[in-house]
């Protein structure tokens, strides 16, 4: 482990100081007032920690949280009589969880949902719940009081044993959100919030992040939900169901920070100590009307919520003492350098219409280890179509395609990452919100080389000095300039360790001076043993550059081989400047 | 169950889906040609509600002379509420937490003028029902209805066929290229804005007339309502009064053969399903 994992092993080390000092004190019999009051801090920081861990780490909005946070209070409320405490609440987190699970593999199927009509799938995921509960036996319309439910005597204080429970459920929730934060599994759900297709094809198993927060978000509010109908003692879908519950949530996220472990528990904090502490008549209105201005207020100025503008300045601080760091040796092995002839991809007669367009009418197409291939063709050719299929970004409608001996046809995006697929993008798609370092670790961890945390970032600095930016590791994309932006992605598609790279337009947009200095890093990656497939417009490049070429005219190969010859063809020539006879 | 029971429930159906329809026309106009996700849209909905009350009530206007009053008042406040929007550049997700925000402190407001207990607009205007056979039509749903339908059809025809409806598509392609051919983007979304703000101005209003008022229910409403802007298809006029209609009659089926607890189950899951299977229908 390197310097920066370990450091930040304190927030661990702090959650669990504070469990045992919130453990501990009921034994200096505190007020119950006190006691109640912790507790409702507690239910929150559970409700808002677990809320975020899928919608703030993925951008991905629910407002049916009270859906899962209902389905443990529900739990409890039945099963409550029957069973002891820990059955109900591991029945709580696990039916949340369950229902959680399901609904995310159902609506994360679905192509490119939006935020915001997951949003709202949710709140109607929760209604559709409510009405349910409220018109079976479950509740059955009246309320079910849990006056039979058997509590556990941890301590004498049947309430100091709920304020307990709440202690336990909220520090657990933080811990899980720290685990998760600082894991591949986090960086990778920070790379779905940033940009879902890139964080696909650079290797991050998106549907099955995105199922597993949603499982884990719900288990945990199913889990603070079971505990808390202990503490209502009688509950009612009206109560439960309310849209405040996941609104509030969603409001102390936002206010403390919805990218950050410890976010959610900052604003769940504020908020609860400003509700409860006025109270009654005016004071209790004029609490509301504060929280209704903090979220405007917070929002317009605080867009990262507290712990976010916290880190901005502590990072701003701390940047000189990163950019000292000394970096080593550039240039890191790639492989052993293979003689080209071998194929490593083959697209078979590859077919691919949106609408009744051909996009790809019947390409087949032979890549060899080691070689770079050009690929030419005018605007609306098919070349960037044909790159989104070999990556996986579209599935073609017809034909196959066999990556190093393996058919690959039916992989998703991510599969085809991890077995030596990259790809970089004409107009750079960085993870905006990740630093450049960071979105070169993403690679490294989740692309072919599948290298653990203390490596990727090792590796990552090796990469990001290779292609000269080591100076800017700190940065956030947006302060970098185009030129530096697409050496960033250069940089991405070496971590992730690929065998075949794709470069859709790398030089487009550089000045004279910028395209020489990047043409010269194509033949390094090359020398390095990928095989690179180039796609460019720029002429003088692609003869420099490459093997071998082929044309592409709508949607199919007009022609291929040796660069040279190849751009002599009539057929090329006419696909480019347009057939003679046609416009006299 | 007999054939009378059934039509008028398919009859309350299409009373309440109008009434979804013309809360909603305001949100979809905004969502769609403005980008803002307004909840503040109930804030102002349950605000002009309120004021019908006091006007209508103990003022003793006309009802027909507040709506009149109201609609532009809130023609201003949605004006009002674009200008502070845009002055801030606030996107589409900042928009749903900055407009419930708003609407936490109109609902506060209202609490503080009003209390939080339920009042009732009493009045005698169009009071009691026609009757058609074996039917009976409320002669105040049946006006709601009416301005819903005309409202909806009207925004459809203003949108289609003016100068401004072609501008304001243009603008949604590509704003910085309408604004080279000359359209006023900015001018055209503050009128949009305040076009929504009086909806909901006239929405309230009848709110009011056919309702007890409690402030907590503004939230009450966010569900069906936005579900009617999503199976409409976001932006359409047309679209937002089917979908409503559809929600109503659905629901009012639901009670008349289930019991009315088991109301939101069918327009909630009929969204859930359109969602999941046809999302680029929204």
């Amino acid at each position: 482990m390197n310097a920066p994992a370990v450091k930040s092993y304190r927030g661990l080390v702090a959650i669990l100081a504070a469990t045992l000092a919130f453990a501990a004190l009921p034994l200096f019999q505190p007020s119950p007032f006190l006691e109640s009051f912790l507790y409702l801090l507690f239910f929150w920081i559970a409700l808002a920690t677990s809320w975020t861990i899928l919608s703030g780490f993925t951008g991905y909005v629910s407002f049916g949280h009270g859906a899962f946070y209902g389905a443990g209070v529900y739990a409890t409320a039945n099963l409550g009589a029957h069973a002891p405490l820990w059955v109900c609440l591991l029945a709580g987190g696990l039916i949340a969880a369950v229902l959680g699970g399901a609904v995310g593999f159902v609506v994360f199927r679905v192509r490119r949902l939006r935020g915001e009509l997951f949003a709202l799938l949710t709140l109607a995921l929760a209604i559709v719940l409510a009405t349910i509960i409220l018109n079976t036996p479950i509740d059955g319309g009246p309320g079910v009081s849990l006056m039979g439910v058997r509590l556990p005597r941890i301590y004498a204080n049947p309430s100091s044993t709920i304020y307990l429970l709440g202690a336990l459920v909220a520090m657990g929730s933080l811990a899980t959100a720290w685990l998760v934060q600082y894991s591949s599994f986090g960086r990778g759900l920070f790379a779905i919030s940033d940009d879902e297709d890139v964080a696909e094809i650079l290797g991050v198993p998106t549907l099955g992040f995105k199922v597993a927060a949603l499982a884990l978000s719900s288990f945990l509010a199913g889990v603070a939900g079971a505990v808390h109908a202990l503490f209502v003692s009688y509950v009612t879908v009206g109560e439960t169901f309310s849209i405040t519950v996941p609104l509030f949530v969603l409001l102390m996220s936002v206010l403390g920070g919805a990218r950050h472990w410890l976010g959610p528990a900052i604003g769940a904090i504020f908020v609860t100590t400003l509700t409860n502490a006025l109270v009654g008549g005016d004071w209790a209105l004029a609490a509301r009307a504060l929280i209704g201005v903090t979220l405007i207020v917070a929002t317009l100025y605080l867009p990262e919520g507290v712990i976010g503008f916290l880190a901005h300045r502590f990072r701003a601080r701390a940047k000189p003492a990163l950019a000292a760091a000394p970096i080593v040796e550039p240039a890191p092995e790639v492989g052993p350098k293979r003689p080209i002839g071998d194929v490593l991809l083959q697209c078979d007669d590859v077919h691919l219409a949106f609408r009744g367009v051909r996009a790809l009418n019947g390409v087949t197409l032979e890549v060899r280890e080691g070689e770079i291939l050009g690929l030419v063709g005018p605007n609306g050719s098919g070349k960037s179509t044909l790159i989104n299929v070999i990556s996986g970004f579209y599935r073609p409608d017809a034909g196959r395609l066999v990556f190093a001996g393996s058919d690959v046809t039916a992989d998703a995006g991510h599969r085809r990452a991890r077995r030596g697929i990259a790809r970089t993008f004409q107009i750079p798609r960085p993870f905006n919100r990740l630093s450049v370092l960071d979105n070169v670790v993403v690679a490294g961890q989740f692309g072919a080389r599948g290298l653990d945390h203390g490596a990727a970032l090792a590796q990552a600095q090796e990469w990001l000095s290779f292609v000269g930016l080591d100076a800017r590791a700190q940065a956030l994309p947006k302060e970098l300039n185009l030129h530096q932006r697409k050496f960033l992605e250069l940089a991405r598609a070496l971590a992730s360790g690929a065998r075949l790279i794709m470069l859709d337009e790398v030089l487009a947009g550089l000045t004279p001076a910028e395209i020489t200095t990047a043409i010269d890093m194509v033949r390094k990656i090359h020398a390095s043993g990928a095989t690179i497939i180039f796609v460019e417009h720029n002429m003088r490049a692609v003869l420099a550059l490459t093997d071998r070429l082929v044309v592409l005219n709508q949607g199919q190969i007009i022609a291929q081989g040796d660069p040279r010859a190849v751009m002599q063809d009539p057929l090329v020539i006419s696909a480019y400047l347009g057939d003679a006879d046609a416009h006299p | 169950m007999s054939v009378t029971l059934l039509g008028q429930s398919i009859l309350s159906g299409i009373f309440s889906g109008s009434l979804y329809a013309l809360l909603g026309l305001g949100l979809t106009l905004s969502w769609r040609y403005l980008k803002i996700i307004n909840l503040a849209h109930f804030a102002f909905i349950f605000l002009a509600a309120y004021l019908t009350y006091q006007l209508a009530g103990p003022g003793g206007l006309p009802p027909l002379l507040v709506i009149a009053l109201v609609a532009p008042l809130f023609f201003v406040m949605g004006y009002a509420q674009q200008a502070f929007l845009e002055h801030f550049k606030v996107d589409e997700f900042a928009s749903i937490i900055i407009t419930f925000g708003m609407t936490i402190l109109a609902e506060t407001f209202i609490q503080w003028i009003w209390s939080a207990d339920f009042v009732r607009l009493e009045t005698h205007f169009l009071r009691g029902s026609w009757e058609l056979g074996p039917f009976f039509l409320p002669k105040q749903e049946m006006l709601m209805s009416a301005a819903a339908l005309a409202l909806c059809l009207v925004t459809a025809a203003f949108l289609r066929f003016t100068w401004i409806g072609k501008a304001l598509r243009a603008g949604l392609d590509n704003p910085q290229i309408a604004a080279s051919f000359g359209v006023p983007n900015k001018k055209l979304s503050l009128l949009i804005a305040g076009i929504a703000g009086a909806l909901a101005g006239v929405g309230g209003a009848f709110m009011a007339l056919l309702f007890t008022l409690a402030p907590s229910q503004i939230y009450s409403w966010f569900g069906v309502v936005l579900a009617a802007v999503l199976l409409g298809r976001v932006g359409s006029a047309t679209g937002v009064f089917a979908a409503g209609l559809l929600i109503g009659v659905s629901e009012a089926i639901t009670m008349a053969v289930t019991a009315p607890a088991w109301a939101p189950l069918a327009p909630f899951t009929l969204l859930i399903l359109i969602l999941v299977f046809w999302p680029e229908r929204v």
